[in-house]
């Protein structure tokens, strides 16, 4: 049993028939569209800020999976691309440039390059390895976020305003905010989920496979992982830069090393490898804690043996479950 | 519940009028206190301190049935932002009350503002919020930070200490920490140290220190740093031979676990509680009754906060006149603890600054007592930056 | 910065180590073994810390309540691997730490809930109190020397298990073909719950031993745990050999960061940017050690034989 046997040992939830592959995500989505509606038939306004949070969290999974599920790679450090995309946009807002179409480039930009020389580096690794060097980069982005005295350092940087889209301002409403947060989570489903259908992703899910069997038919293994890991890590920065806007404040908590953990239980939660599971592990991850918490001060006492016969009783996630709950009817 | 309530609210009208029913209206009002991991020890001084208050009250504040909400800050700044978000928006709110740590306020301090309630710091003062960024419905019962620190720098320079050895976390309370020192002493510093925010072992620091041989040594080590820090300190044997002075590193939520280690140790306070005056002895003989731990300066300055609302909402005859219930606020009408207590323009106090010493009870409970008195009517420099008339 | 103090923060570091050695050896010795990822080891390690605290101030006695929270410790941990590790281990590595990261939520609540919020100590037995004065003006405590035979005493008898004995070739093989060595008729379910509460044990006894020296607190397992993992990672998984050394590797480089990274960065730069640099430089020390010893060696430095 060898310590490289991690990554092909991720059980992603095996091709799903074509119409499952259609219909729950289009359920999931619907339903998110309408949840609006939920507010307007008395659930309190809370609940939209809630959605969205959870949304905004969602587009961070999403990315994480094409990685973790597709790809077989265990990022412990995803948290950092969301603390990079928060802190562009935290800090371009603070001195004075609040332009989105100005934002959103460098906050991609940035997690470009970092994921480029951080992934060059990790990629040379597997297994548990991988999913350590990836925790080193991220504790190094944290520290770093510590140091920056003139943006608040530890104590984090209040947001005084927010982004605006060509003079447009659809964060100051919490619906529209809601729409725009869904339609990106939306667009970058599709974006991934093309990537996966493509040949591009075909060599992704393979090496998790057999690496060297791919690496004999001509592709370069490593550079594929690398492209992957880099947009995956542009997406979480985009999901940073929604965080940032939402909370209107910034932090080096934002990217510890326990939000990266929560990324990777937010996947595995809804079932890795399906893509909209993460989705679904996401907002399920939030929602229950949201309610659970507001039950009682000791939740953590509920939510923890929770997990854990979660774990103990279901396979593939959230995902896997509704599946056979599916199967068993059909 | 909503046919419940409005029954009785009908009922309250046909038998005591008009008036009275409109006092039915409860004051809602939200503690948000860390509940989770170590800093929760302070987070449940807060949140005890305030309930004590409103108990003793008869579940009222000025008059009125009180309704509060604990929300639970996590010490993570955007789930606080989450969690008090849905708080203001899903109705009326009053009063929000907390937090403890200066960065959960930085981030919570804008949604409740926003919202129109008062948010009133029981424990985090910083700079920013006293100066360019101070708010006319913020208001702070503890202290501005910088100024804890300074009683220590202050004291050292009175002593007439030469050299100093000076140690606090690497973060921005700790930068802020060692400046509000050093803007008082002005003697050397030989060294000044920031250690991790989860550092474990300080032998590297204290034979350092005993190496060095400093005159004075200023630690800010808030938590359980300060407890592994004294514990260690007097393991190595540095007791008695170096004058130790410090801020939030050794008070009511960590002497339980630094017990003898901690006795004669400084540090700087607004109130300790053998404070001699009636008012505290309740309120510590009340507190450990009901909680079973000597109250610090958290749950002081809470219990405070209460009482400030309690002054303020009977001053003013309720919360739906907001500008008569902030000039009632601005009065400070109320016999604090810490005896003498007034606000400044920028709502944060004017009040006098002790040296306190850790010291074992007869009980044998350790706390922390009142030494001197090393600024008197001390404002924060901050103010003339703030607006606010 | 003298010669004797480099002496004295050597030791310093050597004396870290030490402490880190102890909390990672249950942590490899489960995860080499048995290739399971054990997240709730760091909460194990406040556990066994708690138990001190409560059978200390029974007893009386350091070393009884020392005996006594070992035996609470190890009966939880068979307690667990009961109901919840024993169907884990034939489960994929993200299943383990998902439901091990359930125990780390419920067992700190629970922490919290039996013994409050606040921190709590155990005090330092007599018979290990007091100072040595290892050179001018510098007291050295003699619990830390308790504290690295204790460390030293752990290594030895686990290499000594590992390498010389019956149930260490077993392990061994076990670590590197589970199926054989059960088809050779060892019953590999028993072998597992024997190591898992040696290593449950392990963990305990390091918090134990800890409690005089750090505060004990809810939470209190979680820094160690990822300083742990970074342990083993450099050391390589599975080897004693490799945690003891990189143990004492990542104690020296932090430790050593710790005093002297301000002195050096001050030879380039003036004092206030050295203090700024030189603190976040340190913080990140080891996890720079981490990355570049993976990226040179992902075996880690000393790799467990069989395990490639």
């Amino acid at each position: 049993m060898s310590a490289a046997a991690t990554t092909a040992e991720v059980t992603s939830v095996a091709p799903p028939p074509e119409r499952a592959k259609v219909l729950l995500p289009a359920i999931l989505f619907l339903l998110l569209a309408l949840a609006p509606l939920a507010v307007t038939l008395g659930m309190p306004a809370g609940w939209l800020a809630l959605l969205t949070r959870a949304m905004i969290f969602a587009i961070a999974a999403l990315s994480l999976d094409l990685i973790l599920g597709v790809g077989g790679l265990v990022s412990f450090g995803h948290a950092a691309f969301i603390g990079i995309g928060a802190y562009v946009t935290g800090i371009m807002i603070t001195e004075g440039r609040s332009e989105a179409l100005v934002i959103l480039p460098a906050i991609l930009a940035a997690c470009a390059v970092f994921g480029a020389i951080t992934g060059a580096v990790c990629l040379r690794t597997r297994g548990v390895a991988f999913i350590m060097i990836t925790l080193a980069f991220g504790q190094m982005v944290y520290f770093l976020a510590q140091a920056l005295s003139a943006y608040g350092g530890d104590d984090g940087l209040t947001l005084y305003e927010t982004s605006r889209f060509l003079g447009f301002d659809p964060f100051a409403n919490r619906i529209a905010f809601f729409y725009t947060v869904l339609a990106a989570l939306a667009g970058a489903y599709l974006l991934i989920r093309g990537l996966v259908a493509s040949r591009f992703g075909r060599v992704l899910r393979a090496a998790r496979e057999n690496p060297t069997r791919v690496s004999v038919t001509g592709f370069d293994v490593t550079r594929v992982r690398l492209v992957a890991y880099v947009i995956s890590g542009m997406l979480a920065g985009l999901s940073g830069f929604f965080l940032a806007n939402h909370t209107e404040f910034v932090s080096p908590a934002f990217m510890s090393w326990q939000r990266s953990g929560e990324l990777i239980f937010m996947a595995v939660l809804g079932g890795v490898g399906s893509l909209h599971g993460a989705i679904i592990g996401a907002i399920a991850y939030l929602i229950a804690e949201d309610a659970l918490s507001h039950l009682t001060e000791h939740w953590r006492a509920i939510f923890g043996p929770l997990i854990v016969l979660f774990v103990l009783f279901t396979r593939g996630g959230i995902v896997g479950l509704l599946r056979k709950l599916g199967s068993r009817h059909g | 519940m909503t046919l419940k309530f409005s029954l009785s609210l009908g009922a309250g009208v046909l038998a005591l009028g008009l008036s009275a029913a409109q006092a039915q209206e409860p004051l809602k009002i939200g503690v948000v206190s860390v509940l989770t991991g170590p800093a929760a020890a302070l987070g449940q001084q807060v949140r005890d301190g305030f309930q004590l208050a409103v108990d003793q009250n008869g579940g009222k504040l000025g008059g009125v049935p009180v309704q509060i909400t604990v929300i639970d800050d996590e010490l993570k700044p955007d789930v606080a932002v989450g969690k008090v978000r849905g708080f203001v928006e899903g109705g009326k709110v009053d009063f929000v009350v907390g937090p403890v740590f200066s960065n959960i306020l930085g981030a919570i301090a804008k949604p409740v503002l926003d919202s129109g309630a008062f948010l009133i710091s029981p424990n985090a003062g910083p700079s920013t919020m006293a100066g360019k960024a101070c708010h006319q419905n913020f208001f702070v019962t503890s202290y501005q930070n910088d100024q804890v620190h300074e009683v220590l720098g202050k004291y050292a320079q009175d002593q007439n200490y030469k050299k100093a050895y000076i140690i606090a976390p690497n973060y921005q309370a700790g930068k802020d920490s060692l400046a509000g020192f050093k803007r008082y002493f002005k003697g050397e510093v030989i060294d000044e140290v920031y250690v991790p925010l989860n550092a474990l072992d300080f032998s590297a620091e204290l034979a350092k220190i005993a190496s060095a041989k400093p005159d004075v040594v200023f630690a800010f080590l808030p938590g359980g740093l300060g407890v592994n820090f004294v514990k260690q300190w007097s393991q190595a044997g540095l007791t008695g031979k170096v004058p130790f002075l410090s801020a939030f590193t050794v008070d009511e939520s960590t002497l339980p676990a630094q017990q003898d280690a901690a006795v004669g140790m400084f540090g700087g306070m607004t109130w300790a509680p053998n404070m001699d005056n009636p008012q505290t002895k309740k309120f510590v003989a009340a507190y450990e009754a009901a909680y079973k731990i000597v109250p610090g300066s958290y749950a002081q300055q809470a219990y405070d906060a209460a009482q400030l609302i309690d002054s303020a909402v009977k001053a003013a005859g309720g919360t739906a006149d907001k500008d008569k219930l902030r000039a009632a606020i601005k009065k400070a009408d109320f016999t604090s603890l810490r005896g003498k207590f007034k606000f400044n323009t920028n709502g944060y106090p004017i009040q006098d600054f002790y040296l306190v010493k850790v010291a074992k009870r007869p009980d044998g409970k350790f706390q922390t007592e009142i030494a001197q008195k090393v600024f008197a009517d001390y404002a924060d420099p901050h103010a003339k930056d703030c607006a606010l008339k | 910065m003298t010669a004797s103090l480099l002496i004295v923060q050597i030791l310093n570091g050597l004396q870290l180590g030490i402490l880190l050695f102890l909390v990672a050896a249950g942590l490899t010795l489960v995860f080499g073994v048995m290739d399971f990822i054990n997240l709730a080891h760091g909460v194990q390690y406040m556990l066994g810390a708690y138990l001190a605290v409560t059978f200390v101030a029974l007893t009386g006695s350091f070393v009884l309540g020392l005996v006594l929270a070992l035996a609470a410790a190890l009966a939880i941990g068979l307690a667990l691997e009961f109901l919840v590790f024993r169907h884990l281990y034939e489960r994929d590595h993200l299943d383990q730490v998902l439901a091990t990261f359930g125990l780390i939520l419920l067992l700190n609540q629970s922490v919290k809930m039996i013994w409050g919020a606040a921190p709590l100590s155990v005090p330092v037995p007599d018979f290990l109190s007091g100072n040595v004065a290892l050179m001018d003006g510098i007291l050295y405590p003699v619990y830390r020397f308790a504290l690295i035979g204790a460390g030293l005493g752990v290594g030895a008898l686990l290499w000594f298990i590992v390498e010389k004995t019956r149930t260490g070739m077993l392990l061994r093989a076990g670590a590197s073909n589970a199926p054989m060595v059960s088809a050779l008729g060892v019953d590999i379910r028993k072998l597992f719950m024997i190591v898992f509460a040696f290593g449950t044990m392990l963990a305990g006894f390091a918090g134990a031993m800890a409690a005089p020296i750090l505060s004990v607190e809810p939470g209190m397992g979680d820094t160690v745990l990822i300083l742990a993992f970074v342990v083993i990672v450099i050391g390589g998984i599975g080897s004693i050999r490799g945690a003891f050394v990189a143990a004492l590797i990542v104690g020296l480089v932090d430790t050593l960061g710790r005093s002297f990274m301000n002195d050096l960065l001050r030879l380039f730069m003036s004092a206030p940017s050295a203090r700024a640099t030189g603190a976040a430089l340190s913080s990140m020390l080891i996890y720079l050690l981490m990355a570049v010893v993976l990226f040179l060696r992902p075996e880690g430095l000393l790799p467990a034989r069989g395990r490639t």
